[in-house]
């Protein structure tokens, strides 16, 4: 099938408004005049601030996932807990399915995130990058919403507070590193220009790339610049 | 067409809702998959208002079971009590930590329910053809979207609590029923605030025999 596009025209995610993005100086953002939507930023250094912050994320995420995250003494007893831990002994008290959610959006979610970011940033590193660095981007879109690390450390908090009426608590090294988890996470995702990304992966259909026609703007009269 | 503002349906233009390049294809409602990532090509999202109905009708009737039953149950030589989200955010008042009981409680009750009345109220106003508050009710659904994750606060505060209160047979914590429900409630209120399609809100103002379905 023929189809024909545009890459300078794009049309909002939000409201389906029709509009071309300006140059954008550095920080600088565009946002859709209908709606709001934050349509572009120019965001300098995009892919090697991100790839380092995600390095640092990969290690931070090693480091909150094998320590403990916080122990308890009562009676002479000590017990600690990881966050692989807590899910274990949630299956084990009988609530399995509650106990695979936890495990997918506070260990499975955020690691496949870092570990798909990690593979997008090296592969896009020379242009153009291979079109399955596209399928890739499309995981990533998916994952992102459902890693719950800042919710997590919320509830890791409440948590304490309840138990720390009962027994004496012992802050694990895990927790610390949840919580710069949280930080690097949340620069990661402020850093990663997926713009930038898009237009350094090569095409599925390579054949449109090459044909790419400005025929069609003079179709479309009235938008803005 | 009430506004002649240029948009992707009104011009034949299918926008790619992964990588959004934006595509002419020969027939827009069969305009098949993307030639820069291969993801499907869909002028609107399939069937958004049944899919988001169904799916905020399913969280509803799970929200009962989920405040009803007990979400946390603790053992201790003398006594067993089982505790509700809410009960357990009366205690933490009663600890002392009101800010921490206000926090569970928003978390916990309070934003499903106003994400369950959100999202009924744009779907609503979608099928009537509104173009009232169209920003606002944009503005709407991206809170929605975004606040959506801290439900699963209170899941949490029980796995952690029950991974460390096991000091059989003084004391220990298992999780109830009313976890899973509650988890249920957070996993479908998300996806159903994913599979809306927030460009219904604004189709309105382009031509009404354009809508989705």
């Amino acid at each position: 099938m023929s189809s024909s596009f545009i890459e300078d025209i794009v049309a909002c995610p939000g409201c389906d408004l029709l509009q071309r993005i300006p140059v954008l100086s550095p920080g600088g953002k565009a946002r859709c005049p209908r709606c709001g939507h934050t349509m572009a930023a120019n965001k300098p250094d995009s892919l090697e601030r991100t790839l380092a912050l995600t390095v640092a994320a990969a290690i931070t995420l090693v480091v909150a996932n094998t320590t403990p995250l916080m122990g308890i003494s009562v009676v002479g007893r000590h017990v600690s807990t990881t966050i692989l831990g807590g899910v274990l002994e949630m299956w084990l008290q009988g609530q399995e399915i509650t106990a695979l959610l936890v495990a997918f959006c506070a260990i499975v979610a955020p690691t496949v995130y870092i570990g798909l970011m990690l593979v997008i940033l090296l592969a896009v590193r020379r242009s153009p990058a291979p079109s399955w660095a596209g399928f890739l981007m499309r995981m990533l879109d998916l994952s992102q919403p459902w890693g719950m690390a800042e919710v997590m450390m919320l509830g890791i908090l409440v948590a304490l507070i309840k138990i720390a009426e009962m027994a004496t608590l012992v802050l694990g090294v895990g927790i610390f590193a949840v919580g710069a988890l949280i930080i690097l996470i949340a620069a990661m995702m402020a850093s990663f220009d997926h713009n930038e990304v898009w237009t350094r992966i090569r095409w599925v259909d390579e054949e449109s790339q090459k044909m790419i026609a400005s025929a069609e703007l003079a179709d479309i009269e009235g938008i803005r610049p | 067409m009430s506004t002649g503002v240029p948009t992707g349906i009104t011009s034949g233009f299918v926008s790619c809702e992964a990588c959004g390049l934006l595509t002419k294809p020969v027939n827009v409602h069969e305009p098949g998959h993307c030639p820069r990532c291969g993801g499907k090509l869909e002028l609107r999202r399939h069937n958004t208002i049944q899919r988001t109905w169904a799916l905020i009708i399913a969280a509803a009737i799970c929200y009962i079971p989920a405040n009803v039953m007990p979400v946390m149950v603790t053992s201790t030589l003398t006594s067993v009590e089982e505790d509700t989200i809410i009960s357990g955010a009366v205690l933490l008042y009663k600890y002392g930590s009101w800010h921490l009981a206000l926090i569970v409680l928003i978390a916990s009750v309070m934003i499903p329910l106003a994400k369950l009345a959100a999202l009924a109220y744009l779907l609503i106003t979608v099928q009537r053809n509104s173009i009232k508050d169209q920003r606002e009710r944009t503005r709407l659904y991206r809170l929605v979207e975004f606040v959506g994750r801290w439900s699963m606060l209170d899941i949490f505060v029980v796995t952690f609590v029950v991974a460390l209160i096991q000091l059989q047979p003084l004391m220990s914590v298992k999780p109830g029923l009313g976890s899973l429900f509650f988890a249920s409630v957070v996993v479908l209120t998300m996806i159903a605030a994913e599979t809306f399609d927030s460009r219904l809100i604004w189709d309105s103002s382009n031509c009404k025999e354009e809508q989705n379905d």
